[in-house]
């Protein structure tokens, strides 16, 4: 729906330029073609009802928008997109709906209540970007011939010349991310593996098995913070460490 | 190539993931949703880099050291919020946040114990027992 008046906008709006909308290049045909696919794959991961689906449609659509990467000659950035996107980030989206223990197959609750406010928001906010971009860059052109500007030697150069020290910083936060990652896990772990009451015996299960939900004491030192479980953080915190 | 194409498929990715974040209920479909925004604003920052380095003559591509950096801190955001699904999963049983309203105002709860986890019944914890038992 939108894109069809995005198209229309489009076509009227460039018509009247010298390189014209009806008169598009191979890299523009490439691009709307791989772009229509992308959105799609998209719509769907949005839409669909089966969890593990919409994952998989991530795929397709991150996918996609690393082949446009490469039509737009940045090749190490679609190459990053590749490996850390579609190789890392779906795999760990996969892996937290198996350890939430995602229902498989058609789930009728996926869609909040609220979908139809969303929908308005989303198709309100669609309206107004793609109106004022277009408006904006009706006339602007981008010349992709010659050498790519995106190259790994170029995005190199640029990197070590002038990024160094956010890029040193960056490093920081990554491993920020990692230790905060581990202790939120082990925390957790720590709290729900140490019943105090209940006649279950903390035997060193899986970590997915909520035990702390059967019993509201451990449940209610997770909130506190001074129940039975918090002598262990320390020694659990300097285990992350 | 027009600018217009991968401006105009950004605005529409970064709308579909507006529409994600605010219309899913499970907590990892939301997260996504986020993805697929952050990527709208990674294709319009290698877009205009691309476009600024070929009539502007920029030797800086900050487009694409930022999509870098964005990509990065997209790899940690995803992990350190996945990680606190599975910690609110374990704690609570679910990964829906419509039922994660202890701190909404006007959604008075009983008590601090009577999570709405737990007015779900004994069907849950039984069907987790028999998955791990499994």
């Amino acid at each position: 729906m939108t894109l069809a008046a995005t198209a229309t906008a489009t076509a009227t709006l460039a018509a009247t330029h010298t390189r014209g909308f009806l008169s598009p290049t191979g890299v523009e045909i490439a691009f709307l073609l791989v772009g229509l696919v992308t959105f799609g794959a998209a719509l769907v991961t949005v839409t669909t009802k089966q969890l593990v689906h919409a994952a998989l449609w991530l795929v397709v659509a991150l996918g996609g928008i690393a082949v446009e990467y490469l039509l737009l000659t940045a090749e190490f950035i679609a190459w990053v997109q590749v490996l850390i996107y579609v190789g890392s980030v779906v795999v760990l989206l996969l892996f937290g709906l198996m350890l939430t223990k995602a229902p498989i197959g058609r789930s009728p609750d996926a869609d909040s209540g609220n979908r139809w406010a969303a929908l308005t928001v989303a198709v309100a906010a669609a309206a107004a970007l793609v109106w004022v971009v277009v408006d904006a860059f009706r006339a602007t052109w981008t010349d992709l011939d010659g050498p790519a500007s995106g190259s790994t030697a170029v995005t190199g150069a640029s990197l070590f010349q002038n990024w160094v020290l956010p890029f040193e910083a960056l490093s920081v936060l990554l491993l920020a991310a990692l230790v905060g990652a581990i202790v939120l896990s082990r925390k957790s772990k720590a709290e729900s593996s140490s019943p105090p009451v209940n006649s279950r015996p903390a035997t060193g299960s899986s970590p997915s098995v909520p035990d702390s939900r059967n019993h509201t004491i451990g449940r209610k030192g997770a909130v506190e913070g001074n129940g039975p479980s918090s002598p262990d953080n320390p020694a659990e915190k300097e285990g992350a460490r | 190539m027009h600018l217009v194409y991968p401006a105009v498929l950004a605005a529409l990715l970064f709308c579909t993931g507006l529409y994600g974040v605010l219309a899913r209920r499970n907590a990892i479909l939301v997260l996504m949703s986020v993805e697929l925004m952050l990527n709208a604003v990674n294709l319009n920052l290698v877009a205009f880099d691309v476009w600024l380095s070929r009539t502007a003559e920029d030797k800086l591509h900050s487009g694409q050291a930022l999509t870098l950096f964005t990509i990065a801190i997209a790899a940690a955001e995803i992990g350190i919020g996945l990680a606190i699904v599975l910690a609110v999963h374990r704690a609570r049983g679910t990964s829906d946040i419509d039922k994660l309203r202890d701190t909404a105002e006007g959604h008075e709860m009983d008590g601090p114990d009577s999570d709405p986890a737990g007015s779900d019944g004994p069907e849950p914890p039984a069907a987790e027992k028999a998955e791990a038992t499994a």
